[in-house]
């Protein structure tokens, strides 16, 4: 049985996990063994999102819109598509310049000016403490459903319980207490909070579980799946409307400003810029939470339609309120358990965004309004001060306490009325008025404060005027007259129909309106002017947010200070310890040396800037570092100058780039080059020696045989005639070998001439050996011919093929054994040539020779017994012959069995003669 | 190095167009084709319609960043 001990209890119980893993989580980030670095963590705290607005207020929506609900989950859907760009600029600005908080994110932007955070402060304080409010409704209202468990008895009627009395109330004072814990432990000059970050992630999970749970209930349990839910709902003709995207007359001019606000405020909802930006562990986890996040949202909208019909059709008429039906439907079946766990989701949505939008807020409120006002006020008294970082935690506790208070206070005043009932759209519309300093000073770099300050102001007074008046005036706070006459009666001035616009429902209309003005006085005022350095300097840190190298903030700063005076300063706001870690470990990475000897250049101001912007915003950070250092002012010249730098030097890097990268290229082909010439030079020396040895040889017998003649002249005419027969046979040798050597080195050096004509190969290989039939009756060998009658001609040179036959022929028959051996000349056609092949039955080529032999000056066989036979050029003369007319050479051999030498002649057309040819004949 | 820059370049490009397709999808004409009162298995068009292009795009948004390829 469900009773307030129980519900206390469980709730109690619920809270205290919180606290464990937001304290796990904060001792695991001390170790530096972080919980929440994955993305599913990252997108699941994203859901944050998704409050209780969300969790009751959609089935209630959907109970009134149908499917009006779905634009606030597609919005941010398509958004997060753009999330690639949008968030990850947003979170490299962020970190790069230690903003905490969208205050200081535009403030920052536009010349880090107190006025402009200030501002963004008041509007989201105004647009969210409603919002918190209304979460706490939700939360007491729960608890007030279930204390009449069976009964289904709503909240309004019930009496209003006595603040003491009110579990919202203690719920509100818990948040305080864990707010302050997890979120205020220590002034973080990156202000993260992991334990916090963990407790989030654990929420969406669990209201996700139990908003399923509830679907799957309803659809399954109690009615037969989504087909007989709907069926029932056909069957009823007012029902029935819900399933028309237009039920409420709302059109698809409502749906498009719904998903549009929702898109915006995803992206400046200070509960979102929170966790997406802030809490960013690695912007790497952007890429998956980027459809992980829009999945959760499906995933929580799924049941709702189904609830919401179920809910219709449950309690027929009108006594239960909508927005209960997630939690009134299970109770209604007696399915405590069930009712449990929903309760917990309920919980689970409310206290997450009431933590997150708490914590931001306080950060806002403490940086952006608190620091400001004492620095103008009571900067004297706080220069006195000696460590400030105690009194800063204690501005942000008290901020917490008196923005959670105010929630709880807004929400006993309002109760049930329209202005907090509506504010889930209205606080919405309010927060996005940022969105167009905000992402335009992201990507337009003309955007002065004077523009951001007229649009926001404008923006924001549109709202109160067309929504928050209204909403008041709906709640009967305020007499209702002006909505219908008219501001003073005049109406044009009609706050829902503003000069006469009519046709679209409240939202479109407050979001066409304050656009309208938000936008216009933005770009207008802008433009007025051009911007000043700060800003141009800040513009530039924030449009080129996401190129590979940007001027970096210390750059657009000019002056002298000193060491001491920094980390005095920045001790006295963070702490001494911390100051004096942080300067460490800013002198470890620069150069190792001690923190004294370091000069306060630039580099070493900006650092400690941005530390401060860190603790007390990026405003009051410059005032105070401007308190102990003396700024020399930049003109904007001066600046734009710094930036074209900047830009040229970009520029200059990139070229630097390229030519070391074509100089890369070029050294690897010299060094290729270099390489060859190294071998050609060894080439070079083997020919020089192989070419004296070779001569010497023959060089040697003709000058023994010369002294025998001349020194024995006594000699029988037939020797003399043996011996000069010998000298005439080693000179010619001679003579071939230096005539083969030079005209080897022509062919290798492409000097060689070339007389390039039609060719009948069958008509050569006749000619060659009849040339060589000499040879063949001397050797007492046979020669075969195989040639077919009609080839196609070939383009060549007929001498030197002539001269690469002479040479097989030569070769073939100067091995065979006398009297036995025969030579086989073939000719034959391919698809694209003619192959010759020229087969002897002689002693054939050992393997490992057969590549050797067309080495040159290499001759196979014993060389120092065998008398050499050949000059050791032929074959590689041949070779590079055949290959001049792109064809090829080889031999195939078997020891013992003879060899085949091959040559294979392509066609005109397929050598490079004949490219050679068309050319020429063009 | 230089073949992930250029996948990353393209996956952004490939969600932009994600986003722009997703723009046409929620959002009037598009979505009043599907509003004619018709059921499949006997769920109304639009809800199921919407359905299935909120998750068709999670899906390709999923394959894009899941799977960059240039």
């Amino acid at each position: 049985m469900l009773n307030g001990p129980i519900i206390v209890a469980a709730s109690l119980l619920y809270l205290g996990l919180l606290f464990a893993v937001a304290w796990w989580g904060d001792k695991r980030a001390d170790q530096g063994r972080s919980i929440i670095a994955s993305p599913t963590i990252y997108a699941l705290s994203m859901a944050v999102y998704c409050t209780t607005w969300t969790f009751y207020g959609s089935v209630g929506r959907a109970a009134v819109s149908g499917i009006g609900f779905l634009p606030i989950y597609l919005g941010p859907t398509l958004v997060m598509a753009l999330g690639w760009f949008l968030l990850l600029k947003m979170i490299r600005t962020a970190k790069a310049n230690r903003i905490t908080s969208i205050a200081d994110f535009i403030s920052s932007r536009y010349g880090k000016s107190h006025l402009l955070g200030g501002l963004v402060t008041v509007i989201a304080v105004v647009g969210v403490v409603p919002y918190i409010a209304l979460q706490l409704k939700a939360v007491s209202g729960s608890v007030s459903l279930l204390l009449n468990y069976p009964q289904v008895v709503m909240p309004s009627r019930s009496a209003t319980l006595p603040v003491f009395a009110d579990m919202g109330f203690y719920i509100a004072l818990i948040l305080a207490a864990f707010t302050i814990v997890f979120g205020t432990r220590h002034l973080d000059a990156t202000e993260r909070h992991e334990g916090m970050v963990a407790a989030i992630a654990l929420e969406s999970g669990v209201k996700l579980l139990a908003f399923l749970a509830v679907g799957l209930f309803v659809t399954y349990g109690i009615y037969d799946g989504f087909a007989d839910i709907f069926q029932r709902i056909a069957a009823d003709d007012h029902l029935r409307q819900l399933t028309n995207a237009n039920p409420s007359g709302q059109g698809y001019t409502g749906w498009f400003s719904l998903t549009l606000l929702a898109g915006m405020a995803i992206l400046v909802l200070p509960r979102q810029f929170q966790i997406a930006v802030v809490e960013s562990v690695n912007e790497a986890h952007l890429k998956r939470a980027a459809w992980l996040f829009p999945l959760y949202l499906l995933l929580i909208n799924l049941f709702v339609l189904p609830i919401a019909l179920g809910g219709l059709l449950h309690f027929s008429g009108p006594g239960v309120d909508a927005d209960t039906f997630v939690l009134t439907l299970p109770m209604a079946r007696r399915q405590e358990a069930l009712t449990l766990f929903v309760f917990i989701g309920g919980l689970s949505a409310a206290t997450g965004m009431v933590i997150v939008e708490t914590i931001a807020l306080s950060t806002m409120v403490c940086n952006d309004l608190v620091m400001p006002l004492l620095l103008r006020f009571k900067g004297l008294a706080l220069k006195a001060s000696t460590d400030l970082s105690r009194l800063l935690l204690g501005i942000r506790r008290g901020a917490i306490v008196v923005i959670l208070l105010l929630g709880y206070l807004y929400f006993r005043l309002a109760g049930e009325a329209y202005a907090l009932v509506a504010i889930g759209l209205i606080s919405f519309s309010a927060v996005a008025q940022f969105a167009p300093a905000m992402i335009g000073g992201m990507y337009w770099r003309g955007g002065t404060r004077e523009g951001a300050l007229a649009g926001l102001s404008a923006g924001f007074l549109v709202w109160g005027y067309t929504l928050l008046l209204p909403s008041f005036a709906k709640s009967g706070w305020l007499a209702g007259d002006f909505l219908t006459q008219g501001l003073f009666g005049w109406r044009l001035l009609q706050p829902q129909q503003l000069f006469g616009l009519t046709g679209l429902d409240e939202i479109s209309h407050c979001l066409f309106w304050s656009y309208f003005a938000n936008i216009g006085c933005y770009v207008g005022v802008s433009l007025l002017r051009s911007p000043t350095a700060a800003e141009a300097s800040q513009a530039t840190l924030f449009v080129d947010a996401l190129k590979h190298t940007r001027p970096v903030g210390a750059a657009l700063w000019r002056g002298q200070a000193e060491v001491a005076d920094l980390l005095a300063l920045v001790g006295r706001f963070l702490g001494p310890q911390r100051a004096e870690a942080a300067f460490a470990a800013y002198a470890r990475q620069h150069g190792g040396a001690q923190l004294e000897a370091f000069d306060a250049d630039a580099e070493l101001v900006h650092f400690s800037e941005s530390l401060l912007a860190g603790a007390i915003g990026s405003a009051s950070a410059r005032v105070m570092v401007a308190s102990v250092a003396k700024e020399e002012p930049l003109s904007l010249p001066e600046v734009m100058n710094i930036l074209d730098e900047a830009s040229q030097l970009r520029r200059y890097s990139r070229d630097l780039e390229r030519k070391s990268r074509e100089l890369e290229a070029a050294t690897g082909e010299l060094k290729a080059a270099n390489e060859r010439l190294q071998e050609l030079d060894r080439v070079k020396d083997d020919i020089m020696s192989s070419v004296t040895h070779e001569l010497r040889t023959p060089l040697t017998s003709i000058r023994a045989f010369s002294e025998i003649l001349r020194d024995d002249p006594k000699m029988h005419l037939a020797d003399r005639e043996r011996f000069l027969g010998l000298v005439v046979s080693e000179t010619e040798r001679l003579t071939r070998l230096v005539n083969q050597t030079l005209d080897l080195a022509k062919i290798e050096s492409g000097n060689a001439d070339w007389h390039a004509s039609e060719v009948d190969l069958k008509d050569l290989i006749e000619q060659s050996v009849a040339a060589t039939s000499q040879l063949f009756h001397e050797r007492g060998a046979r020669i075969e011919l195989d040639l077919p009658a009609q080839l196609p001609l070939i383009r060549a040179d007929r001498d030197r093929l002539i001269q690469v036959m002479l040479n097989l022929l030569a070769n073939a028959v100067k091995f065979l054994t006398p009297h036995q051996g025969w030579v086989r000349v073939a000719l034959r056609a391919q698809p694209s040539g003619l192959e010759v092949s020229v087969a002897d039955n002689g002693p054939g080529i050992r393997p490992a020779d057969q590549q050797i032999i067309f080495e040159k000056f290499r001759q196979v066989g014993d060389t120092m017994t065998d008398k050499p036979a050949g000059t050791g050029l032929g074959l590689p003369i041949s070779r590079r012959i055949v290959e001049h007319f792109g064809g090829r050479l080889w031999v195939e051999s078997v020891q013992g069995e003879g060899a085949t030498f091959r040559f294979f002649l392509p066609f005109a057309g397929a050598g490079q003669e004949a490219v050679h040819a068309s050319a020429a004949s063009l | 190095m230089q073949r992930r820059v250029l996948a990353g370049k393209l996956t952004g490009e490939r969600l932009v167009a994600v986003f722009l397709c997703g723009c046409l999808l929620f959002n009037y004409p598009v979505l009043a084709l599907f509003d004619r009162g018709d059921y499949l298995f006997g769920i109304p068009l639009l809800y199921v319609y919407v359905f299935a292009a909120w998750a068709g795009l999670i899906g390709v948004m999923a394959w894009f960043i899941e799977r960059p390829r240039a």
